[in-house]
C-alpha cells in the first residue's frame, strides 16, 4: 500500500512514455507516404521541416510556457550556418553539417536564454522579437557574407552520407527530412517524459510553487530553451540543405508568427500538435494559395482571429473524440500488457 | 611620437594632398555643427511622431494589461485615409489630419466594442495571436484595396522646403510635426492631470479593482481611451506618411518601434513614453546617419539591454502588481 514515492513516479513516467498503437500508426503512415505519395515529396518535405520547427516551439511554449515571437532567430541561424558550411565547403557532408548547424543554434539559444528569464510575458515577447530582428538586421547588412536581400546563392549540396544524392523530385530530401524529424521527435519524447520534463510542467503550472518544492526554475528554463533552439536550428539547416538556398525570409517575423499558428492549430503540449498543425497548415496554405496567390496572409490572419474568438480550448475540444480514442486504445493495450505480464511475475 | 604613429597607419601620408587647408577646416566646423543640429531636429521630430503613434498603445497596455500588436494597423489606416481624402477627393491637407483622427478613432471604437472586448480576459498568448491575426488581415486587405506600392500624401506647397532657424536648415514639414505633436502632448498631459476623465483613467491604471469599487466605469473609460488612442495613431500615421513611408507592411515594420516606446517608457505615465520616444527618435536618426552599416541594429540592442536591465521600463515607477 505504501509504496515509495519514487517507484510510483517511475511507474507513472513509464506509463506515460509507452508508445500507443495510434502513435505507431502515425509514424507508419508517415513512412508509407514515401511510397504512396511519390509525386508530393516536395510539399511533404516542407511539412516535415515546418513540423520540426513547430515541435521545437512546442518544447518552450507547450512545456515551459514561454511565449516567443522570435523563434525564427534560431531557425534562420541554423539555416545560414548550413548554407555557409556548404557554400564555402567547410563541411560538405550534410548530416555532419546539420549537426554542426544545430549545435551552433544551441549555443545561440543558450546565450540568449538568459534574456527570457526575467520579466513578464510582454518583456519576453519583446526580447525574443528583438533577438530575431537583430539577427535579421545583421544578415541584411553583412551582405558580402550572407548575400543580403538576394539570399545565399550558389550552394551545392553533397550527397547525404556520401551516398544519397539530392534529386530534382525531392525523394532523397523527403526521406532525409523524415528520418531527421523522427529521430529528433523520439529524443524530444524522451525528454518530455523524463523527470526533467515533468519538472518543466510544474514550472509552467506555477513557477513559484515549483521553486518552493526545490526545482531550479531558471536552469530548467535555460535548458529547455537551449534544446528548443537547437531543434529550430536543425529545422532551418534542413530547409537550406533540401532547397540549396536560403534568404532573409528564414529570419522574418512572419515565420515566427506562422509557426505559432501551426502550433495553435495542432494544439500545444503533446508534441504531435506541431506535426499535425504543420500538415493542416501546409495543406490550407496550398489550397488558399491556389485560390488567391497574393492574399493568403489575409486568410491566415482570419484563422488566427477566429481561433482566439472561438477559444483555443474549444478548438482543441473538437479533437477530443480523437484523443479519447487514443486514450482508449492506449488503455486497452496497457491492460493487455498487464494481463500478459502478471502471470509471469506470479510464476 | 604621435606624428610617427600617424605616418605608420597611413593616415598622415596623404596629408600634403588630402588634408584640407586650415581655412577650409574652419569653414567645415559650423557645417558640422549644422549637421548635428539637423540630426537633433530631425530626431526630435521623429521621436514626437513616434510618441503620438504609440501613446495610445501605452495606455491600453497599462490599463487593461492588453498586448495590442495591431496598434500599427490603426496608424496605417489613418495614413491611407489621408491619402484617399487628400489625393483623390481634394480635401485640404490640414483638414485631412483631423478627419484621419476622427475616422480612425471611430474604427478603433468599433473594433473595441465588437472584437477586442472578447479578448481582454484571455491569456497573453491569445492576445498576441489575435492581434497578429488582425495585423495580417489589415496588411493583406490594404494590399488588395490600395496596391502594394508606397503611397505619398500630397503636401501643400507652403509646407515643402526648408526655412533657416538660427542658421540651421529646418524642414518646414518637420517643424509642423513638432508643433502639432508638441501641442498634442501638452493637451494629453493636461487631460490626464486636470480633468475628471483623466483622474478616472489614472485611477483605473493604478488599480483597476479599487477604481471599479469606487464607481469608475472602467470599461467605458477603456473604450474611450482605446478609441482616442487609435485616433492618435491614425493622426500620427497621417502626419508620418511622408517621413515613415506608407505601404501595406507599415504595421509590421513599425510594430517593434511602438513596442520599444511602450516597454522602455513604461506604462504608468505619459512622460515615460514621451522621453522614450524622443530618445528612440534621436538614437535612430543619429545611428542611421553616423553608423549606416549598423542601421537599426543599435536600437534593437539598446532595447534588449534596457529590458534586461529594467524589465519594468526605464522611466516606470515600480508598481506593486
Amino acid at each position: 500500500m505504501t509504496r515509495p514515492l519514487s517507484s510510483t513516479v517511475a511507474t507513472y513516467l513509464a506509463r506515460r512514455a509507452r508508445w500507443t498503437p495510434l502513435e505507431i500508426a502515425f509514424w507508419l503512415l508517415a513512412a508509407a507516404t514515401i511510397y504512396l505519395l511519390p509525386g508530393r515529396h516536395l510539399i511533404l518535405t516542407e511539412i516535415a521541416i515546418l513540423g520540426l520547427f513547430a515541435l521545437s516551439l512546442d518544447l518552450i511554449l507547450g512545456y515551459a510556457g514561454i511565449i516567443s515571437l522570435g523563434h525564427a532567430a534560431f531557425f534562420g541561424f541554423g539555416a545560414y550556418c548550413a548554407g555557409l558550411l556548404a557554400k564555402h565547403e567547410i563541411i560538405t557532408e550534410p548530416v555532419v553539417a546539420l549537426i554542426v548547424s544545430g549545435l551552433a543554434a544551441t549555443v545561440l539559444g543558450f546565450v540568449t536564454s538568459f534574456l527570457v528569464l526575467r520579466g513578464s510575458d510582454l518583456t519576453r515577447l519583446m526580447v525574443t522579437l528583438g533577438v530575431a530582428l537583430v539577427l535579421r538586421e545583421i544578415a541584411n547588412k553583412y551582405s558580402e557574407l550572407t548575400g543580403g536581400a538576394d539570399g545565399l546563392q550558389g550552394i551545392t549540396m553533397a550527397p547525404v552520407l556520401g551516398r544519397f544524392r539530392f534529386d530534382l523530385f525531392g525523394h532523397t530530401a523527403y526521406i532525409y527530412s523524415l528520418v531527421v524529424l523522427f529521430v529528433l521527435f523520439v529524443i524530444a519524447r524522451r525528454i518530455v517524459n523524463s523527470p526533467f520534463g515533468l519538472s518543466l510542467r510544474a514550472v509552467k503550472g506555477n513557477p513559484l510553487r515549483a521553486s518552493a518544492v526545490g526545482i531550479a526554475v531558471n536552469w530548467r528554463l535555460v535548458a529547455i530553451y537551449t534544446i528548443a533552439a537547437g531543434y529550430a536550428g536543425i529545422a532551418g539547416a534542413l530547409l537550406t540543405q533540401t532547397t540549396a538556398f536560403t534568404s532573409l525570409d528564414v529570419l522574418a517575423f512572419e515565420r515566427s508568427a506562422d509557426t505559432l499558428l501551426v502550433l495553435i492549430i495542432g494544439g500545444t503540449g503533446y508534441l504531435y500538435g506541431g506535426l499535425i498543425g504543420a500538415v493542416i497548415f501546409k495543406l490550407m496554405q496550398d489550397w488558399i494559395a491556389n485560390l488567391t496567390p497574393q492574399y493568403w496572409q489575409f486568410w491566415i490572419g482570419l484563422v488566427l482571429v477566429l481561433i482566439v474568438l472561438v477559444g483555443r480550448e474549444r478548438v482543441a475540444g473538437w479533437m477530443a473524440p480523437i484523443r479519447a480514442l487514443i486514450g482508449r486504445i492506449g488503455r486497452r493495450a496497457r491492460r493487455a500488457d498487464a494481463l500478459g505480464a502478471s502471470p509471469g511475475q506470479g510464476g | 611620437m604621435g606624428l610617427n604613429n600617424k605616418a605608420a597607419d597611413g593616415y598622415d601620408r596623404d596629408s600634403t594632398i588630402g588634408c584640407p587647408p586650415r581655412s577650409f577646416r574652419k569653414a567645415v566646423r559650423p557645417a558640422l555643427k549644422g549637421i548635428i543640429l539637423t540630426i537633433l531636429f530631425d530626431g526630435i521630430a521623429y521621436g514626437m511622431l513616434l510618441f503620438v503613434l504609440a501613446c495610445g498603445l501605452s495606455v491600453t497596455l497599462g490599463l487593461m494589461n492588453f498586448v495590442n500588436l495591431a496598434h500599427g494597423a490603426f496608424a496605417m489606416a489613418g495614413g491611407y485615409i489621408t491619402v484617399v481624402l487628400v489625393n483623390r477627393m481634394g480635401v485640404p491637407f490640414l483638414l485631412g489630419l483631423p478627419l484621419a483622427f476622427v475616422v480612425t478613432a471611430a474604427i478603433g471604437a468599433l473594433f473595441e466594442r465588437t472584437l477586442y472586448v472578447h479578448v481582454y480576459g484571455k491569456s497573453h498568448l491569445d492576445q498576441v495571436l489575435f492581434t497578429i491575426g488582425l495585423v495580417f488581415m489589415a496588411v493583406a486587405a490594404v494590399d488588395y484595396v490600395m496596391g502594394s506600392s508606397q503611397q505619398f500624401v500630397q503636401i501643400p506647397q507652403w509646407l515643402q522646403g526648408q526655412i533657416d532657424v538660427f542658421g540651421v536648415g529646418v524642414g518646414k514639414y518637420r517643424l509642423l510635426i513638432i508643433i502639432v505633436c508638441g501641442l498634442l502632448t501638452v493637451a494629453l498631459q493636461l487631460i490626464l492631470t486636470k480633468t475628471r476623465f483623466g483622474s478616472r483613467l489614472r485611477a483605473a491604471v493604478d488599480d483597476q479593482r479599487v477604481a471599479r469599487g469606487l464607481g469608475v466605469n472602467v470599461n467605458a473609460v477603456f473604450g474611450l481611451t482605446f478609441a482616442f488612442g487609435s485616433g492618435l495613431a491614425g493622426l500620427g500615421g497621417a502626419l508620418g506618411a511622408e517621413i515613415l513611408g506608407l505601404d501595406p507592411i507599415f504595421p509590421l515594420k513599425y510594430m517593434i518601434y511602438f513596442l520599444i516606446v511602450v516597454t522602455v517608457g513604461g506604462t504608468s505615465s505619459i512622460t515615460g513614453p514621451f522621453l522614450a520616444s524622443i530618445l528612440l527618435g534621436l538614437g535612430d536618426v543619429a545611428g542611421k546617419y553616423y553608423m549606416p552599416k549598423l542601421g537599426a541594429f543599435v536600437i534593437y540592442t539598446i532595447m534588449i539591454v534596457v529590458l534586461i536591465w529594467r524589465p519594468q521600463g526605464l522611466f516606470a515607477r515600480p508598481v506593486g502588481r
